[in-house]
């Protein structure tokens, strides 16, 4: 949609070097990157299923108050991996494999406040900490928010 | 002496009297990097932030550039310089350094032509007897500024390109040894309205073109004057469609004589996607490449096309297009 509104600005000149050039660029291996991704993913996914169970058998955590700490250690390992500066080329070659899990998450973080150390603890880190990852969250609560007044709505009619 | 619409002829043919091409740790592994001066392992240097790091790789290119002139620093009239960074700070901050009368310098990643152009200028209208003109790019300095941070996990396009780290400096004069700087085209701004700070080749490579064929049409030159006419950073991508258009609008240049800065400076086998790109890339490949093969007579006329993107990460937010520039200068051996 706004790709059209765009393209209907552009003059004829540029409609035809735009093709002319879109013509010799190398496309985005969108097969690949997604099978990356799953694999990738998959791993994550599945090196976190292995840290729950951990839990439950190790410490006496159940299925459902096993998350917390799970989460904790998958949080960890990205936070180092991101200061260790492998992060970035794992996620280079996994994409949204390794954006989507909360490891994503954290490596916006901690990349960001490592980035602005130079600026200083105040203006620099805790200030820019959420640049890459506030949008996350606003996202993230609105859209709980939104999902919370359906559930209610629906239980308020005498639903589920 | 004005030639045509956009081109001077630089009658007294300023001599690029001495140059320095400082690189970081990816240009130390690239496929010219024997011919830098100086070549850093480590992308701090040593200091505390990628700004003061640039900073140092300016400073260093210049200091090379002055000693091997045998100029001293009250020689130097004036000093022109540009760089990436916001309110071009990698610029003031070395010019307080080396404390020359200084103008500083926008032109994205062609500033490195728009100051050697204006040098030859100073110098051939008799304004100046040395100018010094540098550039240079940081590649963690320039992602923190326009991308994402360094260590954040974002998947780039195979268009993407890799912006040097380095930095290069020439000093311009009157009189001594060495390549001269014979003529030069200013570009016009040129908008094909693509939008994608990911696909920067594709975006200046009609500014490119249309600066090589202003260049011939004022000069009354074609492709067979010069050995060699390299673009500045358009990359893999951005070379090729250049290439393509000249050969659409009927003057193409052949292949064995038409290069890039941004292709020449790395090897394949690195991990660069199409390319580097950045004021750097333009400086050092010139400064050290080009130069060091004019001196030993390897190549005796070359045109150097510097490639500017000039967007912000404000305009590209606000969903503007890349308006794109470039800049030719003629270096000829004697």
């Amino acid at each position: 949609m706004s790709n059209r509104k765009k393209k209907k600005k552009l003059t004829p000149a540029q409609q035809e070097y735009q093709r002319f050039a879109k013509a010799r660029e190398m496309k985005r291996p969108v097969w690949s990157n997604a099978l990356r991704a799953f694999i990738a993913g998959g791993i994550i996914c599945a090196i976190g299923q292995g840290i729950q169970e951990f839990f439950i058998k190790y410490f006496n955590f159940t299925e459902v108050t096993a998350g917390n700490p799970t989460v904790a250690v998958l949080i960890f390992i990205s936070v180092l991996l991101t200061g260790f500066g492998i992060y970035d080329h794992i996620a280079q070659w996994a994409g949204a494999g390794t954006a989507v899990p909360v490891t994503g998450f954290a490596n916006s973080v901690v990349s960001a406040a490592m980035e602005h150390r130079s600026e200083g603890l105040v203006l620099g880190v805790s200030a820019k900490m959420f640049e890459l990852a506030g949008s996350v969250i606003v996202f993230g609560v609105f859209a709980a928010f939104v999902v919370a007044l359906i559930k209610l709505t629906i239980k308020a009619l005498g639903g589920i | 002496m004005l030639k045509g619409q956009q081109s001077w002829l630089f009658q007294s043919r300023p001599v690029i009297r001495a140059t320095g091409a400082v690189g970081g740790p990816f240009e130390a592994e690239g496929a010219i990097a024997e011919d830098f001066d100086l070549l850093h392992g480590d992308i701090w240097l040593g200091e505390t932030s990628f700004e003061k790091a640039e900073k140092k790789l300016m400073e260093q290119a210049c200091e090379i550039a002055i000693e091997r002139s045998g100029l001293k620093k009250e020689d130097l009239q004036f000093f022109l310089c540009g760089d990436l960074m916001n309110q071009i700070i990698t610029s003031s901050f070395t010019a307080r350094t080396i404390g020359v009368p200084f103008l500083g310098l926008y032109g994205a990643c062609s500033s490195a032509m728009e100051g050697l152009a204006l040098a030859s200028l100073l110098v051939d209208g008799g304004y100046a007897r040395n100018v010094l003109a540098a550039t240079s790019s940081h590649n963690a300095a320039a992602e923190k500024q326009f991308r994402y941070p360094t260590e954040y996990g974002s998947q780039k396009p195979p268009t993407a390109q890799w912006t040097v780290t380095g930095a290069g400096a020439a000093v311009v004069s009157v009189e001594g040894d060495g390549p001269r700087v014979t003529a030069a085209t200013i570009g016009r701004v040129v908008d094909m309205g693509l939008s994608d700070p990911f696909n920067m080749g594709a975006a200046m490579a009609p500014a490119a073109v249309d600066t090589i064929e202003a260049h011939f049409r004022d000069l009354g030159r074609d492709h067979a004057y010069y050995d060699l006419i390299a673009t500045g950073d358009l990359g893999r991508l951005g070379h090729q469609i250049a290439a393509d258009l000249l050969e659409k609008h009927g003057a193409p240049i052949p292949k064995e004589k038409f290069t890039d800065c941004g292709v020449l400076i790395y090897k394949k086998e690195q991990p660069v996607f199409a390319g580097g790109s950045g004021c750097a890339c333009s400086a050092t490949v010139t400064y050290g490449h080009f130069l060091k093969k004019l001196r030993k007579g390897e190549l005796r006329k070359i045109l150097v096309v510097a490639t500017g993107a000039l967007l912000s990460p404000i305009s590209y937010q606000q969903k503007e297009s890349i308006p794109c520039i470039a800049h030719a200068v003629a270096i000829e051996n004697e």
